[in-house]
């Protein structure tokens, strides 16, 4: 690989990075990290079948209060660099997935460690407060979020610096059974992210939609804009006709997760 | 502010000014951490506001410090909450009797709520969606896929952080209130109805299990598979034997025709399998079970099964 292909790797993982934390543009984003990286190492075809499969994976991810969702920052990145690197091109784009997921958790210990360092920066802004010193605090902020790029830069880079030759050795040494094992587990874990999505949003209002929309997929010729469709279609006409229904408005609340009689079972368990 | 009273002209933030704001509060979660959480990127984004407002040293140092106390809410959602700030700054500084208290009384008012917005809207709603949309396209090959996720996503992003942080502006203190009322429910609840339909869908077209098992093995009669040692050679029996399969007859490939587990449970309900799998993972987390526990279990399950042959 090219001297430019990894400077500009490091670069893509240092943006994934500072997404990971700001949540903004979406550059952490499997479906991103995973074709940019693809691109400037010439393999976009591979780069993006891989962010798509793993952003199949990652649709649920993210943290909300108690819960801490997996890193999909570094889980993209170092899949993405291992594919690259173990040169099977489409075909090693199982087990890059297969490798990504442990990546993922070990993702959240660096996010753990960096913001417990942002703890002492904020006391730093304290003081600069103190003395009103604004371009101080600007900076300590530019500091913080170049600290969370390079939680996922250098990591990038250490993975190339191992070379190529080696990751290859280690991804046929994988037996059989073992790869094709991890590929069935992730046609699987999928469901993780599904079930912390329904687990937020489910109410004795919406099970239905859920229900028609698990029917209709089961008809494969409809495409996924066509499904969409035909949801946002069915939400905007059951909101007009409730509105109708209780004279104009106030017809809220079911929001919220009372009156979901599946959860109260599974609760009960 | 009684040192302000003595000032004759009316300061005000431009649209310009307010801008910046908008454009800073990208950053807001940039020093997130574990005792304030959001405060330094709060201050970071109302600092030209600040600035402008306030000349003099001393109140600067106390704005700076009133807007490093605890603050957190979702990333977008503080737009609305910094419009209603910014609102609130330039009475003050004009000399209205705006104490500190209020000032966080408003932050902290608003934050919680508006989180519980967020969160459901944008994580659980949006992105999925646009996600998906993007990563089907992608695992075709298609590069339309990315990009096509990247634009739809910051511009829903940035046309949301700037249009509700005027609205705050404007609103002021009123914000609370107005968005209780019925509009922003309505947008949960049909987004929330949205949500759920697409996950219903997605359930059933990427979570993949395929039970190996054979259930059964019949020998056919003869006529009802393709009699691959009697074909004509060549592109004639290429030709005959599509047209038995798919065409003409629809006779079978094989003299024993197998059936596994996963035929029998598809002419029941396609996708029960991956849906039941959905329903554990979701119990599993209502019993705080972490999602990486889960996940990590899921793999070893599939190697084991595999294994063993059920999958």
């Amino acid at each position: 690989m090219s001297a430019i292909s990894m400077i500009l790797i490091v670069i893509v993982a240092f943006f994934a990075g500072m997404e990971g934390i700001l949540d903004e543009f979406q550059f952490h984003q499997p479906l991103i990290a995973c074709t940019l990286i693809g691109l400037v190492t010439g393999q976009l075809t591979a780069g993006l079948i891989l962010g798509g499969s793993l952003q199949m994976i990652a649709l649920g991810w993210a943290n909300i209060g108690a819960a801490v969702a997996p890193d999909a920052a570094l889980a993209s990145v170092a899949s993405a660099i291992i594919l690259v690197q173990g040169g099977q091109g489409r075909a090693g784009i199982g087990s890059a997935i297969a490798i990504a997921i442990p990546l993922a958790v070990a993702g959240l210990f660096l996010t753990m460690i960096v913001r417990t360092i942002t703890v002492a920066i904020i006391h730093v802004m304290d003081a600069a407060a103190e003395k009103g010193n604004y371009r101080t605090i600007n900076m300590w902020q530019v500091v913080c979020i170049c600290l969370q790029g390079l939680r996922i830069a250098i990591p990038a880079a250490l993975l190339l610096i191992i070379p190529a030759s080696q990751v290859r050795a280690m991804l046929e040494a994988m037996p059989k059974w073992l790869s094709d094992g991890m590929a069935i587990g992730g046609g699987m874990v999928v469901a993780v992210g599904y079930a912390m999505v329904i687990n937020m949003m489910a109410s004795s209002e919406v099970w239905p939609f859920f229900a028609i929309g698990f029917a209709l997929a089961a008809l494969t010729d409809l495409t996924l804009i066509a499904i969409g469709t035909i949801g946002l279609s069915m939400a905007l006409m059951y909101l007009k006709l409730d509105e109708h229904g209780s004279n104009g408005g106030n017809g809220g609340g079911g929001n919220n997760n009372t009156g979901d009689p599946l959860g109260d079972i599974l609760d009960d368990y | 502010m009684a040192d302000n009273k003595t000032d004759t002209k009316k300061i005000s933030l431009t649209r310009n000014d307010r801008l910046k704001v908008a454009w800073r509060s990208t950053f807001i979660q940039g020093s997130w951490n574990y005792e304030r959480m959001q405060n330094g990127g709060w201050l970071y984004s109302l600092m030209p506001a600040l600035n402008k407002l306030y000349t003099k040293k001393e109140d600067r140092i106390a704005a700076y410090k009133r807007h490093l106390e605890f603050f957190n809410t979702h990333p977008y959602l503080a737009s609305p909450i910094l419009g209603v700030t910014l609102a609130l700054e330039e009475d003050r500084a004009n000399g209205a009797p705006v104490d500190d208290v209020a000032i966080q009384g408003v932050k902290v008012g608003m934050m919680g709520p508006l989180a519980g917005v967020g969160d459901p809207v944008f994580w659980y709603t949006v992105r999925p969606i646009v996600g998906a949309l993007g990563a089907s396209l992608a695992i075709a090959g298609n590069i339309v896929g990315p990009i096509l996720f990247f634009v739809l996503w910051n511009l829903i992003r940035w046309a949301f952080m700037w249009y509700t942080q005027e609205f705050g502006y404007r609103a002021g203190s009123r914000i609370t209130d107005d968005l209780s009322g019925g509009l922003l429910q309505k947008v949960t609840r049909g987004a929330s109805m949205m949500g759920m339909f697409v996950i219903g869908a997605l359930i059933q077209r990427w979570v993949k299990i395929d039970f190996k098992p054979v259930v059964s093995r019949i020998t056919q009669q003869k006529g009802a598979f393709i009699d691959w040692n009697h074909l004509p050679s060549g592109a004639a029996g290429i030709h005959k034997a599509l047209t038995e399969y798919q065409l003409g007859k629809g006779l079978s490939l094989d003299k024993v025709k197998v059936t596994t587990l996963q035929d029998n449970l598809d002419q029941l309900i396609p996708g029960l399998a991956a849906l039941l799998l959905t329903f554990l993972c979701m119990w599993l987390l209502k019993k705080k079970v972490s999602p990486i526990i889960i996940i990590l279990g899921i793999f070893i399950v599939g190697i084991l099964l595999h294994v063993v042959g059920w999958l």
